[in-house]
């Protein structure tokens, strides 16, 4: 394979230099001969390198829901959006709660071969919140898995939920939790408020998401075991997260690109494209997330890519599955969202969008196979990429939305080099 | 107001009380009588034609009007029309000899579907047709059986008749 | 107006027009032939895809009284229920030569999905979507209520300065939502009274008064009392502790009634739970409107039918 002399990279946004490749693996740049005809050339200038990007959070929806998206197609929207690792969600068909589901996810991730796929353990059998799924067996698994949630359920019963950290703590794993009350939640559409009683569609009140969080931090602590706060949508939610943290509580949280950037007023017109779960808030939330990614109270940025099959969403808005993309545009809401706001800055975005940040927390939860995950250069620009149609292109699209900015896409360089230890 | 009147406000009362003669000679028997006139200004014209009638034969004609708007055939054309109020004359029109009153006669689409609002209304036993002004151009066969004066214009000419009881102003305009 | 989807948002211009319009068409009752031809050829389709005999017959019958052609597809034993959906049934409706769908559904904003989304050509009417908006409904209580309170000369006018009370399950209820739209565009003042938890979340954001009490929102004398039907199981579980409870805060009961002056207008949506939110002696006596509210339900819904026609033919979008 023909050396590769990247040239002039805003390295993590910052000075300017120069990367090489050469058979898939990093070597000093002034050791590539830039005259030789074979060697490809790239005039980065302009352009910001990152490492590659880590999602925890995203459905893969195979087995079982292939006609939404599977391990490949799936794999194939990572890499477009620039990510190296997925870790999969659970609630799959059947759901992944024992070590058969989860080494099929893993190996069809192999197969696919565009990023690594990490399989997430289910916390409870079938997802049901009353028995716990075979944890131990998953964490032996060829997987190693580290990782479990129910994600797509809240797993409610507080007893269930102790039990389940207090298993986990004995082998650094990890529980995230969807939080939502499901009792307070029951045929929610959209975010409480004066919307939805203007709307007539059933409300989905931030205090359902507090609460539970509030509950699983005490329980956490009383138990010592870690904790993962999946999809923070609301100021409250922050709070909390904050307050916890400051008297040393070991709970991480994410946020995901959508919740950064949308709001409900973009349900007014009943289009399920922005049916989400939780539900898109307020500005206030909007704010108060960003803040938290800005002071460390939310740990990373995790798409919750979730695809559906068009008729899904092509119905009534009750009707609909909860559900957006993400994987392809993550890393340019990212940018707009709190780059160029000034909220974080270039080498914070490797940390958010889960490169060191979960490859720290990957790391601490599990020995990494072959001694470290790729860090594979990403390059980021103005350029064009044609990834499929979601919610949040169709609120990119909209230039009175944006009042014409110029919309930051991501083109990237695959380059997988190993990171020689 | 002005001069460019085509009739004056004295034009106009002479032309009714004219009229009022010749619906009086043309129903021998006045007490079959019933004038329905097309709102606005048709409307209006019915109930001046009533007290002419009124003052030759000592009694008034039983006087109502008739809203076309349901009846038209140009309604999807245009943003919606609210209808006029309609009121059907004492006695209603069955047997009778209705006279339809109305400003100015053109197209004759309007009197088109007052005919068949008419028809909805009752059986009447004749229907005349009285206007204040004929200005040709008709695009179905119906003719006035009294006209108060026949005025030939242009397509693209307006022809505006303005009544005291509504625009504070009387007589009849042509403007190009 | 392409479509009619609710009482908010429209001005008190058009609303004045919608009524007007009726109370010509109120004017047919008399007459021999107590129909118009004003939409002959112009095919109507009722897709009530949530039961409700009373709302589509009146739909079926102003659209016949304006010598309009009727379908209607309703929701019971027929293809929905083997899956098919609002998009498909709608689409496939249309495809048999209709120009204005009338729908009812029980997902709020489902007309305005039938409207805005591009799957169709036709005007829509908002029959009741959900717990949205019911606007012929709220627009047919204004004329009402108009009617009543103006009797001939009624035409042209708003309802500027008219109290009115508005008791039941507001939470869930979207003749309460399109009610309050209209009547405060139409410059009436308007009291909601619910229990907490049959309020809407926000309701102080509501152009209105809101009380808990009944009792306090009748010695205001309002010019009207509107009471909704409340369904069996929000009077019970965590809304309300018990039926009997309800009935004795809640319900227009015989005592309640005859509390109030002569003057005051007893309305109803229907259909009645006789003896729970409205007693028999409100519903049958002078001041109930009840009847009234049906028979104005056919001019009104000929008014909304009139009004959109014609405005077919360019795709929604």
């Amino acid at each position: 394979m023909a050396d590769v002399l990247i040239r002039g990279a805003s390295l993590l946004g910052d000075a300017t230099g120069d990367l090489g490749i050469r058979d898939g693996v990093f070597i000093p740049a002034e050791d590539i001969d830039a005259g030789a005809a074979s060697t490809r050339l790239v005039d980065a200038s302009g352009l910001v390198a990152l490492p590659g990007l880590v999602d925890l959070h995203t459905h893969l929806r195979q087995p079982g829901m292939d006609h939404a998206e599977t391990v490949l197609s799936g794999s194939q929207a990572a890499a477009a959006g620039g990510f190296t690792a997925v870790f999969a969600m659970a609630n799959t068909q059947p759901v992944a709660d024992s070590v058969g589901i989860i080494d099929l996810v893993h190996r069809l991730g192999r197969e696919a071969g565009y990023v690594d796929v990490r399989p997430i353990g289910a916390v409870t059998k079938g997802l049901a919140g009353e028995e716990l799924a075979g944890i131990a067996g998953m964490a032996n698994g060829q997987a190693k898995v580290r990782v479990f949630s129910d994600d797509g359920h809240c797993v409610s019963d507080s007893l269930v939920m102790r039990r389940a950290l207090e298993y986990v703590s004995t082998f650094g794993g990890v529980i995230a939790q969807h939080s939502q009350d499901p009792k307070l939640t029951e045929g929610a559409q959209i975010n409480e408020g004066a919307l939805s009683s203007r709307l007539g569609l059933a409300g989905w009140p931030a205090v359902a998401e507090e609460a539970i969080i509030a509950r699983d931090i005490l329980l956490a602590e009383y138990t010592g075991a870690r904790l993962h706060i999946c999809h923070l949508s609301t100021r409250g939610s922050v709070e909390i997260v904050r307050n916890a943290k400051a008297r040393g509580a070991k709970v991480t949280a994410e946020v995901t690109p959508h919740h950064l950037l949308l709001t409900e007023d973009l349900t007014a017109g009943y289009d399920p494209l922005f049916k989400v779960n939780p539900p898109l808030r307020s500005d206030d939330d909007v704010h108060a997330v960003r803040q938290g990614v800005a002071d460390g109270t939310i740990d990373i940025v995790a798409t919750d890519h979730a695809p559906h099959p068009s008729e899904s969403k092509d119905c009534a808005f009750d009707e609909a599955a909860f559900g957006m993309l993400g994987l392809e545009t993550a890393l340019s809401v990212v940018q707009h969202t709190l780059v160029d706001t000034g909220f974080i800055g270039w080498p914070d975005v490797e940390n958010s969008l889960q490169h060191s940040g979960s490859n720290r927390t990957a790391r601490r939860l599990q020995r990494a196979p072959r001694g470290g995950l790729s860090r594979t250069p990403h390059i980021v620009g103005p350029i064009r990429s044609a990834p499929r149609r979601n919610a949040l292109h169709r609120v990119l699209e909209q230039p009175l939305s944006w009042q014409g900015t110029s919309w930051p896409r991501t083109s990237h360089l695959l380059c997988r080099g190993g990171h020689r230890d | 107001m002005t001069a460019d009147y085509v009739l004056s406000e004295s034009d106009i009362a002479r032309t009714l009380k004219r009229i009022a003669h010749e619906i009086i000679e043309g129903t021998p028997d006045s007490s079959q009588l019933v004038l329905l006139g097309i709102p606005t200004r048709g409307a209006i014209l019915a109930k001046r034609l009533a007290q002419h009638v009124a003052d030759i034969t000592g009694t008034t004609p039983p006087v109502g009007s008739l809203d076309v708007t349901m009846y038209r055939d140009d309604l999807s054309e245009s943003a919606m029309r609210v209808p006029q109020p309609s009121k059907a004359p004492e006695g209603g029109i069955d047997d009778r000899v209705v006279v339809l009153v109305d400003d100015v006669l053109f197209s004759g689409r309007t009197v088109r579907a007052a005919f068949d609002a008419l028809i909805d209304l009752g059986r009447p036993r004749a229907v005349r047709l009285a206007v204040l002004v004929d200005r040709g151009h008709r695009e179905f066969p119906i003719r006035a059986d009294y006209v108060g004066k026949n005025l030939p214009s242009a397509l693209h000419e307006r022809v505006s008749v303005y009544l005291d009881e509504v625009d504070h102003e009387e007589g009849v305009r042509v403007e190009r | 107006m392409k479509h009619l989807l609710g009482c908010e948002g429209m001005s008190a211009d058009e609303a004045i027009s919608l009524l007007d319009t009726a109370a010509e068409f109120s004017a047919l009752a008399g007459r021999k032939v107590p129909k118009l031809p004003t939409l002959r050829g112009v095919s109507v389709a009722n897709l009530f895809f949530e039961d409700s005999t009373r709302t589509r017959l009146s739909f079926e019958s102003a659209a016949k009284k304006l010598s309009a052609d009727v379908i209607t597809f309703t929701g019971q034993g027929s293809s929905l229920s083997k899956g098919e959906s609002l998009k498909d049934t709608a689409q496939t409706i249309e495809a048999m030569g209709t120009h204005i769908i009338v729908v009812r559904h029980s997902s709020s904003g489902a007309a305005w999905r039938l409207a805005h989304s591009g799957w169709l050509r036709s005007s829509v009417i908002n029959a009741g979507d959900g717990t949205h908006e019911h606007p012929t409904q709220a627009l047919l209580d204004a004329f009402t209520l108009r009617a009543r309170l103006h009797g001939d000369s009624a035409l042209g006018k708003d309802l500027s300065g008219v109290s009115v009370v508005i008791v039941g399950d507001i939470a869930h209820s979207r003749v309460a939502r399109s009610n309050v739209h209209l009547l405060t565009t139409l410059g009436a003042h308007v009291t909601l009274v619910a229990p907490k938890t049959l309020t809407p979340s926000e309701v102080d954001q509501w152009p209105v008064d809101y009380t808990a009490s009944f009792d306090k929102a009748l010695a205001t004398y309002p010019q009207a009392v509107m009471m909704l039907r409340v369904q069996n199981e929000r009077m019970k579980g965590s809304h309300f502790p018990s039926p009997r409870e309800y009935i004795s805060h809640y319900g227009l009961s015989t005592q309640r009634f005859r509390r109030l002056p002569k003057s005051t207008l007893v309305m109803h949506p229907g259909p009645m739970n006789r003896g729970v939110e409205i007693s028999s002696v409100a519903a049958d006596s002078e001041q109930s409107t009840i009847l009234e509210q049906v028979t104005n339900g056919v001019w009104v819904r000929m008014a909304a039918l009139y009004a959109v026609h014609g405005q077919e033919g360019s795709v929604n979008g």
